[in-house]
């Protein structure tokens, strides 16, 4: 089994100690997963005998914590590696480099055999409500399946777990026998949740878990997924890219821009006053439902850079209306002023701008 | 922004109209798709007017309708399943497009009126260089040299705010990024300068910083070419920015009607208030609320109630609405002077209730 790791005290060498403050553990929860230098890169293929030197850099660097009970909102556009990280942490994907610690516990270097025991304490779920339940399987057999993968109760006391997690759900006793193809997108996502929720998981990794809904539904399953956690106290790491839902279900948020995190803080400090000219044109870029109130005109230009060769110091400079010299050469590093960091050489914290800190 | 070889339109044979009167006039229009026995009465009787230089936003969650209204004025609708089954669709100098002939829609799609696909990648042809694909919308419609037309398509790519457009023309669609291609999809659409331009969710697939810049794109072509925009969306947000008028769609009809800041400031029907009040407000970091939510999901296309589509899920509804569809009209108390403002609800329009609606909407 793992090693026990002393998960805030733990410091790993040649990491400067502006990244090890892993999140305000003075105040905040206590940590139930903390991730240190997470990296995962795709090879590309190469020649017919060679390997290929360059790969596609998903997730290239990350830190995060989650606390006991509360909600990490992860935030970026497309390709910015969310979604690769969220699978990481439940280990469908391989990190390339950097550990995890579940519960205390390094689970990044388990090996499939090992994976069991994480398995049922981190859950996920998907995004699309209509390809990630099995067509062939009935509601109940397919909520009842992690119970009997994990060799839980028999199975009386598994058909009474899962009427109940129907009922937990919103779901209807009578759903039991019926098959994913009666259920609306809705519908189909409360059988997700109730899978996910089935084996009573610590920490549950949601991706993108209301972007294939429509409005009225989503608020539905937002108000699902905020009852669950106050019942039960369960942690989650919410990935979208709507930050309009990020900033309702959140507790902290993180940005990501090709593979790292560029700003993170509590939802309010965040969204109140962002400090990364990404994160400012994020919420910039936001239709605003309300013709009364006008939109900032702060478009963004270009598109975001390819994973494979990112710009040379800060990755997002080329698009960066606050570009200086040292953000073309240097790639800053996350700086911290309370729980609020930033990776940003213009709009770094006071503390690191008067040359105190490392640079 | 002039574009070469613009003077062709002008061929356009168009009969003298008056400068007020509408682009397009949709009049009781349904479009049904039919299944063996069963019939999905996808669009079922919608009317609306758009006005030169307008932006018709008409929104709705999914299986409303809005789609397929596009489709139907497009004369797309699925074969051999889709039909139109009732109304006309005018369009101005061209006359009904529900009863034009599979030749002269084809003559007039793309030339008078376009239309923009959600999903840019699937909509280009991915073994042609998008230059050679613009260049084929102008030349289905214009007698073009080939130069003309390659000139006349680069001219596009730089309108739609393409960088080095002689570099683009001749790139294939998967090497343009999401938001490019459907940038070289407006250009398709505006390449004959049509009057009217539809948009099927063209930011919908787009991250939220390209969304802002197409949206931006969008509202900059309508000015220079002073083409009407049908806005097809389900996210509030970009109506707000968009939209001069506003049709809420639901289960096939329009329930609700008008400009768009009415819409946002005094929603009407109970949908339109719920729908506005499902979106996740920003709290400027107070505390979290719980999000209002429309209990239950749209009624079946194909096995509509009786009365009101909406009742179902409607916290105001009473005997009438499931016994009686209510019509769209103005409100029999439009005492706050919204005259354009129309909804589809008995709260509004039965005389034993009137003035109801506005006084739950006001406690």
């Amino acid at each position: 089994m793992a090693e026990r790791v002393n998960a805030t005290g733990h410091e790993p060498d040649g990491r400067p100690p502006i990244d090890s403050d892993s999140g305000g553990a003075s105040a905040g929860p206590q940590p139930l997963l903390v991730a240190r230098g997470l990296v995962r890169h795709f090879p590309l293929p190469g020649g017919l005998f060679r390997k290929s030197e360059r790969s596609v850099k998903a997730v290239d660097g990350v830190d995060l914590m989650i606390g006991a009970g509360e909600t990490l909102g992860l935030v970026g556009e497309s390709g910015c590696g969310k979604s690769t990280l969220g699978r990481m942490l439940v280990r469908l994907d391989e990190p390339s480099a950097g550990e995890i610690l579940f519960d205390g516990h390094n689970i990044s270097t388990l090996r499939e055999g090992e994976l069991k025991e994480v398995r049922r304490r981190i859950q996920m779920v998907f995004q699309n409500p209509f390809s990630s339940l099995n067509p062939r399987k009935s509601i109940g057999d397919t909520i009842s399946e992690p119970l009997i993968i994990h060799g839980i109760g028999d199975a009386d006391s598994r058909h009474r777990r899962v009427l109940e997690l129907l009922d937990i759900v919103g779901l209807r006793r009578e759903h039991y026998q019926r098959y994913p193809h009666q259920f609306s997108g809705g519908q189909r996502q409360r059988i997700g949740i109730a899978r996910a929720f089935a084996l009573k998981p610590k920490l549950i990794v949601c991706d993108e878990p209301v972007s294939a809904l429509d409005v009225s539904i989503q608020s539905q399953i937002l108000n699902l997924i905020e009852d669950l956690q106050q019942a039960f106290g369960v942690s989650y790491l919410f990935i979208s890219h709507d930050l309009r839902v990020v900033e309702h279900v959140s507790d902290r948020v993180a940005v990501m821009y090709l593979g790292r995190v560029v700003e993170e803080g509590s939802t309010a400090d965040l969204y109140r006053s962002p400090r990364h000219p990404y994160t400012q044109a994020l919420l910039a870029a936001v239709p605003i439902p309300d013709p009364a109130v006008a939109q900032p005109d702060s478009v963004l230009e270009g598109g975001v850079p390819n994973p494979i060769d990112p710009p040379r110091g800060c990755h997002f400079h080329p698009r960066c209306p606050l570009a200086v010299n040292r953000c073309r050469a240097e790639m800053p590093p996350l700086m911290a002023e309370g729980s609020h960091k930033v990776r940003c050489w213009v709009n770094a914290p006071a503390a690191y701008r008067s040359g105190i800190a490392p640079g | 922004m002039i574009i070469g070889g613009t003077k062709a339109l002008d061929r356009l044979d168009e009969p003298a109209t008056a400068q007020d009167d509408p682009v397009l006039q949709v009049e009781d229009l349904k479009a049904h798709l039919h299944f063996g026995a069963g019939v999905v009465r996808a669009v079922d009787g919608i009317s609306f007017t758009i006005r030169k230089g307008e932006t018709l936003c008409i929104v709705g969650e999914s299986g409303c309708g809005k789609s397929m209204t596009a489709l139907a004025i497009m004369g797309l609708l699925p074969k051999p399943a889709g039909r139109i089954v009732g109304g006309r669709a005018v369009l101005q100098g061209v006359g009904d497009l529900a009863r034009l002939t599979t030749k002269r829609m084809r003559e007039i799609r793309g030339r008078a009126v376009s239309m923009v696909f959600q999903e840019p990648m699937t909509s280009l042809n991915p073994v042609f260089r998008v230059g050679w694909q613009i260049e084929e919308a102008i030349r289905v419609h214009e007698k073009l040299s080939r130069a003309e037309a390659r000139k006349r398509a680069i001219a596009m790519l730089d309108l739609v705010g393409i960088p080095s457009p002689e570099e683009r023309y001749k790139a294939y669609p998967h090497q343009l990024s999401g938001g490019m291609r459907q940038r070289v999809m407006i250009a398709i659409a505006l390449a004959c300068r049509p009057k009217l331009m539809l948009a099927d969710e063209p930011t919908t697939a787009l991250d939220v910083t390209i969304q802002a810049q197409i949206l931006r794109l969008l509202n900059r072509l309508k000015s220079e070419t002073g083409a009407s925009l049908l806005l097809i969306t389900h996210d509030l947000g970009v109506v707000a920015r968009m939209a001069t008028r506003v049709c809420v769609m639901y289960a096939g009809v329009i329930v609700e009607h008008g400009d768009v800041g009415d819409i946002f400031a005094t929603p009407l029907h109970p949908y339109t208030q719920g729908l506005l009040a499902s979106i996740p407000a920003s709290r400027g970091g107070g505390e979290r609320r719980r999000l209002n939510t429309i209990p239950g999901i749209v009624p079946s296309l194909a096995n509509l109630p009786t009365g009101c589509r909406f009742a179902d899920r409607c916290p105001h509804a009473y005997e009438r609405c499931r016994k009686e569809e209510p019509p769209l009209a103005e409100p029999r108390d439009s005492s706050n002077g919204n005259e354009a403002q129309k909804v589809r609800c008995w709260l509004y329009l039965d005389p034993q209730r009137a003035g109801e609606g506005t006084l739950w909407r006001n406690a």
